[in-house]
């Protein structure tokens, strides 16, 4: 884990003062609420339907129990008891007082946490693998270099007021758990004649115009990331759209210029930047990888468990993955109960899960993309016990990557930009399909909902997605199939004309019914859908 | 941190960072500058401008000024540190739509005079860029990245 020295510690201090007199001063009325408009975003806190939403960051996904603890503090204290976890690997609570946000921030800062760059156009949370140091597939453990471009983009004075936002996610394996490509810069980590160094994606996203980003250089080494990707966001920052909303995003650059064109650009100005000296030297990432190092494993801790209780076998196969200690395993809390909302949780389970990071799992937890949590370093042995408390929270739902492992964003029910409900539909889906051995049966199916095109649910990666629009005044459903987050990314086709709220349930059925037809031994739905295309599906749909 | 002087020059309110005495040539457009009035001393970058068009000229200019049409505008940010990066001396004028929240960033980006279209409070302005005194990148001002605090 990351731990702020003093001169972390003073910036994000600092950023508290200022924020505590930025909201003074909309208080007063010295500054009209156009003028704090950016100034509150780049804090992370929208204006929602009904209240303040405040997002707060949790850098590359990873907590201690102590940051664990004090989000569950600020639920029960600042909002309704409750807090949202997202895909940006955040957390946010919909019901704060404007009042309150300086002081939120106040306590945050005493953990070593904050808000900075959670929203506005600026460069955002850095996103990672939530399985990065305890998977046995990765190159190094991609945290540390996350850590370091966090650095550099905190407060970057040249690139706060961008076109558009920037979001960047750095992973370090071939399987891609953090939806690399669909980023604005997706960094893949990769070993060069013993070095480790970047492989660069520039121009993927998802939104009204979904683009998976191509590779623009093979390897950067680490000595030179920081000029290169100043490089990357310069040519942005002064050619990326501004005169539309909806174009000003990099990937729209990307795509009008070409990919050779926009490298030829990043080249030549990289060129100029690297002369300036502003790459960190080799000991700050050597720094930062000491914190990182794994926790003291135990050579001798046994593989072996008890199988007896059936309910906890199916989520020791279902929640629980490999890990690349012997005897330990990696955890996956599902934040998707049936009939709940996804990446909800109450300050009290917060603090569960705190606890069983804090006892079992080395102290740390990762929140995932997928809008559930990880402990990421659990003995096998303690899985009964970790099980067993997952249980009396109402934690322990085994459904890990299958049809109501649903990833959906907060809709009409909380944000402004929507223009139909997601969490109904999410929750009427995991009713739906609420039957284990049904799930289990349709095995690894990834369905994400949007409440509009923005696509903050990610429809366009779901191998099932549902897109929310609004139709002459009512919510209509309309339904994808085939996209992908992972390494094999690909973006979802639409299926045909949309549907209400019921009837999009009603074609999701139809749509499994025809998968379990039709697939072949082994086939998860999105191979069988990239097998035999889209048409026996539509057929199911529209009859 | 210097503290800058507050005066009014031709009826705009001015912020300088700078000891030398205010250019009073009127700044002439990058396409005028080019194609008519070589000599001029003083030009006027728009935010769609090429700021490297200038930089076969930067040591007979006396006055840049960049224009920011909007705060969200951000390409004068990058304008600003490419003539910096090239050398350019002079003074580097931000002029617009310049708040007292954004002007710390643009002192790093090598701004040193400001031609807020609004009066900043000068109150505001002392707290705003006295108080941040670490900073996490190398840019076009003296700061010390953190970095290099920690390792030297």
């Amino acid at each position: 884990m990351y731990r702020y020295d003093e001169y972390d510690q003073g910036i994000v201090d600092a950023r508290v003062d200022e924020f505590r007199d930025q909201v003074a001063r909309r208080l007063s009325g010295q500054l009209t609420e156009d003028q704090f408009k950016p100034l509150r975003l780049m804090n992370g806190l929208y204006l929602q339907l009904h209240a303040y939403m405040l997002r707060v960051a949790v850098p590359y996904g990873t907590l201690d129990s102590r940051q664990m603890r004090m989000l569950g503090h600020i639920a029960r204290t600042y909002d309704r008891g409750y807090g949202h976890f997202t895909t940006r690997q955040n957390i946010q609570y919909n019901w704060i007082k404007l009042s309150d946000a300086p002081e939120i921030l106040a306590e945050l800062a005493t953990v070593e946490m904050h808000a900075i760059q959670t929203s506005g156009n600026c460069i955002r949370n850095i996103s990672s693998d939530q399985f990065a140091g305890a998977a046995a597939d990765e190159v190094t453990d991609p945290r540390p270099w996350a850590e370091l471009i966090r650095q550099w983009s905190t407060f970057h004075p040249e690139f706060s007021y961008l076109p558009r936002k920037f979001k960047i996610a750095v992973i370090a394996a071939d399987e891609d758990r953090a939806a690399m490509r669909l980023h604005d810069i997706g960094i893949q980590l990769v070993s060069q004649d013993g070095q480790v160094g970047a492989r660069i994606f520039v121009g993927g996203g998802m939104g009204r115009t979904p683009m998976i980003a191509p590779e623009i250089r093979n390897y950067v080494p680490a000595d030179d990331l920081m000029s290169y990707l100043e490089a990357c966001l310069r040519v942005y920052n002064r050619y990326g759209r501004r005169d539309n909303i909806y174009k000003a995003r990099i990937k729209i650059l990307v795509h009008e210029i070409g990919a050779d064109e926009y490298r030829r650009q990043v080249e030549e100005e990289f060129a100029l930047v690297k002369q300036l000296g502003i790459d960190p030297p080799a000991a700050e990432l050597e720094r930062i990888s000491a914190m990182f190092a794994p926790p003291p494993f135990d050579a001798n801790a046994s593989a072996e468990v008890d199988r007896g209780d059936p309910d906890f076998a199916v989520w020791l196969d279902q929640n629980t993955r490999a890990h690349k200690q012997p005897g330990y395993a990696i955890v996956t809390i599902s934040l998707k109960p049936v009939g709940g909302i996804p990446g909800d949780a109450s300050a009290d389970q917060i603090d569960v899960m705190a606890d069983l990071a804090q006892r079992y799992s080395a102290d740390e937890l990762r929140v995932t993309h997928a809008q559930n949590i990880v402990l990421p370093h659990v003995r096998i042995a303690d899985l009964p016990k970790v099980w067993q408390a997952l249980t009396e929270a109402g934690l322990a739902e085994a459904n890990l990557d299958l049809i109501s492992d649903i990833i959906a964003c907060p809709g009409l029910d909380y944000c402004s930009l929507a223009n139909a409900r997601s969490i109904p539909v999410a929750q009427k889906i995991a009713t739906r399909f609420a039957s284990p051995e049904r799930q289990r049966d349709l095995g690894e199916l990834k369905l994400k909902i949007s409440g509009c095109i923005n696509a903050c649910g990610h429809h366009h990666a779901g191998h099932i997605g549902i897109l929310g629009v609004d139709r002459k005044g009512t919510e209509n459903y309309q339904l994808l199939l085939g996209g992908s987050g992972a390494e094999d990314v690909s973006l979802g086709k639409i299926t045909g004309p949309g549907f209400s709220e019921d009837g999009v349930v009603d074609a999701i059925e139809r749509v499994t019914d025809r998968y379990l037809a039709v697939r072949t031994e082994g086939e998860r739905f999105l191979d069988t859908y990239r097998r035999v295309g889209m048409e026996p599906f539509k057929e199911a749909i529209y009859g | 941190m210097v503290d800058a002087d507050q005066t009014d020059i031709g009826g705009e309110p001015q912020l300088r960072f700078r000891d030398d005495q205010p250019h009073d040539e009127p700044a002439v457009t990058l396409d005028a500058f080019l194609v008519e009035q070589s000599n001029a001393t003083a030009v006027r970058l728009e935010a769609g401008d090429d700021a490297r068009a200038l930089l076969p000229y930067l040591d007979r200019l006396a006055l840049i000024e960049v224009s920011f049409p909007t705060y969200r505008d951000g390409r004068g940010y990058s304008a600003g540190r490419i003539l910096r990066e090239a050398g350019y001396k002079g003074e580097l004028r931000a002029a617009g739509d310049v708040l007292v929240d954004q002007l710390p960033h643009m002192r790093r980006c090598g701004f040193d005079s400001f031609a807020p279209e609004a009066e900043i409070d000068a109150a505001t302005l002392r707290r705003s860029l006295s108080r941040y005194d670490q900073v996490y990148q190398k840019a076009a001002d003296a700061a010390v990245p953190v970095w290099k605090r920690r390792h030297g």
